[in-house]
């Protein structure tokens, strides 16, 4: 029922796409008919361009979420662990948090030029923070009976972590991840439409500075195609992994 | 919203202020219909305090949503001071189980109870003394400003009764408001709606899985079936007036009172029902309990 | 509160930014490195670039401009966000478009909106709105949706008309959620103000970090990267502080309901 609603939703959308500009209610210079989207996006799924643009966002975005990751369930754990720590960095993390990624571009284009490691760096400061943040939520949110208990038992700290912290901290890491695999994305597309770093973000400046509209339209249509994969399999990860754990949680203002 | 149908007025006894006619509700659901009330019909005198009791999952709830014009039913009709409910009738007011759930968590005990009275368009020195009276009545004349989710669960449930009472309902809706306070709270709660029972003069449906509590309060109680739901019986509660919680509980006659419906309670649940043969209870009319279970 | 935990509070909320700040300071002193100015220079770049006319000229339309798209996509999120959280069918019908228009990385509007509204305010106005529209949009439906059920029925049988219906119970109820959304459009607001300035525009913000960069200007637009993250901090600020006060009953809930649980 909801599938079939869903299915006629978006065949309602693609077909205003279609009507829109046949029958002259926009320019189709701006927007051309959906059908001609289609054509130019066969068009270049013929070309390696496009697989090579392709293999680079994918890539570059993976690279940088991986390293986001890793970096922040670190980070998270180990600051979240130490009290000390703990206390002393949240305000230091509350200022740089908010600092928005995009101011680091023209660094990052004075550091490494139009290269992926420009893109990367954007990319690895903007989702490193979501998922800092949502580690160390999880850290605090250990419960302090187990803790006690794992302590009374003399549990080494290595134990701690294994079989106190990180079972509950598993899925807010798991939202961490879903946030900043979104964030990812954005920020790699924008590395690569700003900075022209190798992607589809350059394929859609380029592409729109040759007036290849359709193309431009075709190109957009794959990133978002890919946003809403990288959407849903971050959210499937992520139920899975509340799967076992009782606590009602989710991105909500704490 | 009530559309007017003729008042069927009978000299003699009080009108009935609520009529249930062979309601019927039936739950329209993706793979199956549930049938959660099959045909209930009863009458209730304005003034009257009356008792719904029946096993979990009987339909209380499903035939008070009905009755408060939340659901719409599949067949026969509910007719409030001689118009047939379509949608929540003005003259009526409920409580609901889920007292955490009932209230506006934003905005405070005293504006939860005002905005009732907001909406009716009373001038605000109305409105003040309705609210007052109402929060002092409970007992909560010192937690205007707190939040709802500040106070006890029974404290919660005392909010709940206080804007059901300012909104000067002429029919209460209870649907089980007190399982989920503790024993303690719970006698108190229930004095409190005796007590305002009495001086307000109010017509009172209430609903409960409790049959201790049910004899307690009522002035007669409902027995229903196991779903898809009928009434099995009518229960006259003749105990005094006057009840309290110590003494009227010892009462030899509220020990046979509650046995009655006990038995009742349990035949329901294996699942008696009234036979073909037995006639429906008279509107209005409670049949003695001894000629009703004596036929079972 | 004795003395001693006000200093020692004070002393782990300021002492390791005093710490950075300073190995900054040091570690860049006699720097010649030409990436890497000294943080004296910057400084006195950042007085000598913003607290000028630049103020008027380039931060305040950048502001201005992220304040309108942001308020414009609030409303508007919220608006759609309450006709399509109310209606189920309506909700099953446009949800997967909606979905669709989340996930596409807002930047790449900027392009295609140049066509439309070329390289004026309007432009990078309707970028902001439309990459902060979707955030909005998506939590307010699920605010709505998420509306509970006895609240619905408590203000039915109460006679609330439609119109108290709306603003006491479907967007009281659903502001928690209206917020997370509101968050992160700020967020995304902040960037497309950036990119859609480094795109193409004459004056802002990033146009002007974007040409200093180009004229090689290295402390002014360190300078500019300091502002473009006091900016940030700033209206992450001013956001927190709207927000704990429309949202204190909701966080005084939630902690009553984890106490208890
Ligand atoms: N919205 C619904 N959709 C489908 N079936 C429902 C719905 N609500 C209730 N039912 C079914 O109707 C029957 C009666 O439910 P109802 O909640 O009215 O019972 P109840 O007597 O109030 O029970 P309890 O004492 O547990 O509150 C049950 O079988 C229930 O599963
Ligand atoms: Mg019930």
């Amino acid at each position: 029922m909801t599938a079939a609603l869903g299915l006629l939703g978006l065949l309602g959308f693609v077909g205003i796409l279609e009507l829109v500009p046949r029958i002259g209610l926009v320019d189709p210079r701006f927007l051309p008919p959906f059908s001609e989207m289609v054509a130019a996006l066969g068009g270049e799924v013929g070309t390696p361009e496009f697989w090579a643009a392709l293999g680079s966002t994918v890539r570059g975005w993976a690279i940088g979420l991986a390293i986001a990751v890793a970096a922040g369930v670190v980070l998270g754990m180990v600051i979240g662990s130490i009290p000390l720590l703990r206390a002393a960095t949240t305000s230091t993390i509350e200022f740089l948090r908010p600092i928005p990624s995009v101011a680091l571009i023209p660094l990052a284009v004075l550091l490494y030029g139009p290269s992926p490691q420009s893109t990367l760096l954007l990319v690895v400061y903007a989702s490193f923070w979501q998922v800092l943040v949502q580690v160390l939520y999880g850290v605090q949110d250990v419960d302090p009976v187990a803790r006690e208990t794992a302590r009374s038992y003399r549990f080494s700290a290595w134990t701690q972590v294994r079989r106190v912290t990180w079972p509950t901290t598993l899925p807010y890491v798991m939202t961490g991840f879903r946030l900043a695999a979104a964030v990812a994305l954005i920020l790699e597309i924008t590395g690569e439409l700003v900075i022209g770093s190798p992607g589809l973000g350059k394929q859609i400046a380029v592409a729109q500075s040759s007036g290849a509209v359709d193309t431009m339209y075709a190109l957009v249509i794959v990133t978002g195609v890919f946003g809403v994969l990288v959407n849903l399999v971050a959210r499937m990860l992520e139920r899975r992994s509340l799967h076992w754990h009782p606590s009602v949680r989710g991105e909500v203002p704490r | 919203m009530t559309t007017p149908t003729t008042p069927p007025e009978t000299p003699g006894t009080p009108a009935p202020i609520l009529e249930v006619r062979g309601v019927q509700k039936i739950y329209q659901g993706k793979q199956r219909n549930v049938e959660a009330v099959r045909d209930l019909t009863f009458s209730i005198a304005a003034g009257e305090m009356t008792c719904i009791v029946g096993p979990s999952g009987a339909g209380k709830t499903t035939l008070l949503k009905c009755v408060a014009g939340l659901l719409d039913t599949t067949a026969g009709e509910i007719v409030l001071e001689g118009e047939r409910v379509t949608g929540p009738p003005r003259g009526m007011a409920v409580v609901f189980q889920e007292y955490g759930r009932s209230l506006f968590p934003w905005l405070t005990v005293r504006q939860n109870v005002e905005l009732p009275l907001k909406e009716k368009n009373l001038p605000k020195a109305d409105r003040e003394s309705l609210v007052d009276e109402a929060l002092a009545a409970v007992g909560l004349a010192d937690v205007h400003g707190a939040h709802p989710w500040q106070l006890s669960g029974g404290m919660q449930q005392r909010v709940a009764i206080a804007r059901a009472v300012a909104y000067e309902p002429h029919v209460l809706l209870m649907d089980e408001p007190f399982a989920a306070v503790d024993a303690q709270t719970r006698g108190e709660l229930e004095d409190l709606v005796r007590a305002l029972w009495k001086r307000l003069g109010v017509t009172v449906l209430f609903v409960t899985h409790d049959i201790d509590e049910a004899v307690y309060l009522g002035q007669r109680v409902i027995v229903l079936s196991m779903s898809p739901t009928v009434v099995l019986a009518d229960v006259a509660v003749d105990l005094p007036e006057q009840r309290d919680q110590l003494h009227t509980r010892s009462l030899p006659r509220f020990a046979e009172l509650r046995a009655k419906v006990y038995e009742l309670i349990q035949q329901s649940k294996r699942g008696v029902r009234p036979g073909s043969g037995d006639e429906h209870e008279q509107p209005g009319t409670a049949v003695a309990a001894d000629t009703q279970s004596g036929s079972m | 509160m004795s003395v001693g935990s006000v200093a020692r509070r004070t002393m782990l909320t300021v002492g390791l930014p005093v710490v950075l700040v300073t190995a900054w300071w040091f570690a860049t002193a006699n720097s010649t490195n030409f990436f890497w100015p000294p943080l004296r220079e910057i400084l006195e770049a950042f007085a000598d670039t913003w607290f000028s006319n630049r103020i008027m000229a380039d931060v305040v339309p950048s502001l201005v401009r992220l304040l309108v798209g942001y308020v414009l996509a609030l409303v508007l999120g919220i608006g759609l966000g309450v006709a399509i959280g109310s209606s189920r069918t309506l909700r099953g019908v446009v949800e997967p478009v909606l979905e669709f228009f989340r996930a596409i990385p807002p930047p790449v509007l900027v392009p295609i909106l140049i066509l439309f509204a070329g390289i004026g305010n309007e432009m990078k106005v309707l970028v902001i709105v439309s990459g902060c529209l979707w955030p909005v949009l998506l939590n307010t439906v699920e605010g709505v949706r998420g509306l509970d059920e006895v609240l619905r029925d408590t203000a039915r049988c109460y006679g609330l008309g439609r119109r108290s219906q709306l603003t006491h119970l479907v967007l009281r109820g659903a502001s928690p959620q209206i917020a997370v959304g509101a968050r992160q459009a700020l967020s995304i607001g902040i960037i497309l103000m950036v990119i859609s300035e480094m795109f193409a525009a004459s004056n802002g913000v990033g146009f002007t970090i974007i040409q200093f960069q180009r004229t090689f200007a290295i402390p002014e637009m360190w300078s500019g990267i300091i502002l473009l993250g006091l900016i940030g901090i700033t209206l992450a600020f001013l956001f927190r502080l709207v927000e704990s006060r429309a949202l204190a009953w909701y966080r005084g809930l939630r902690m009553t309901q984890r106490g208890e649980g």
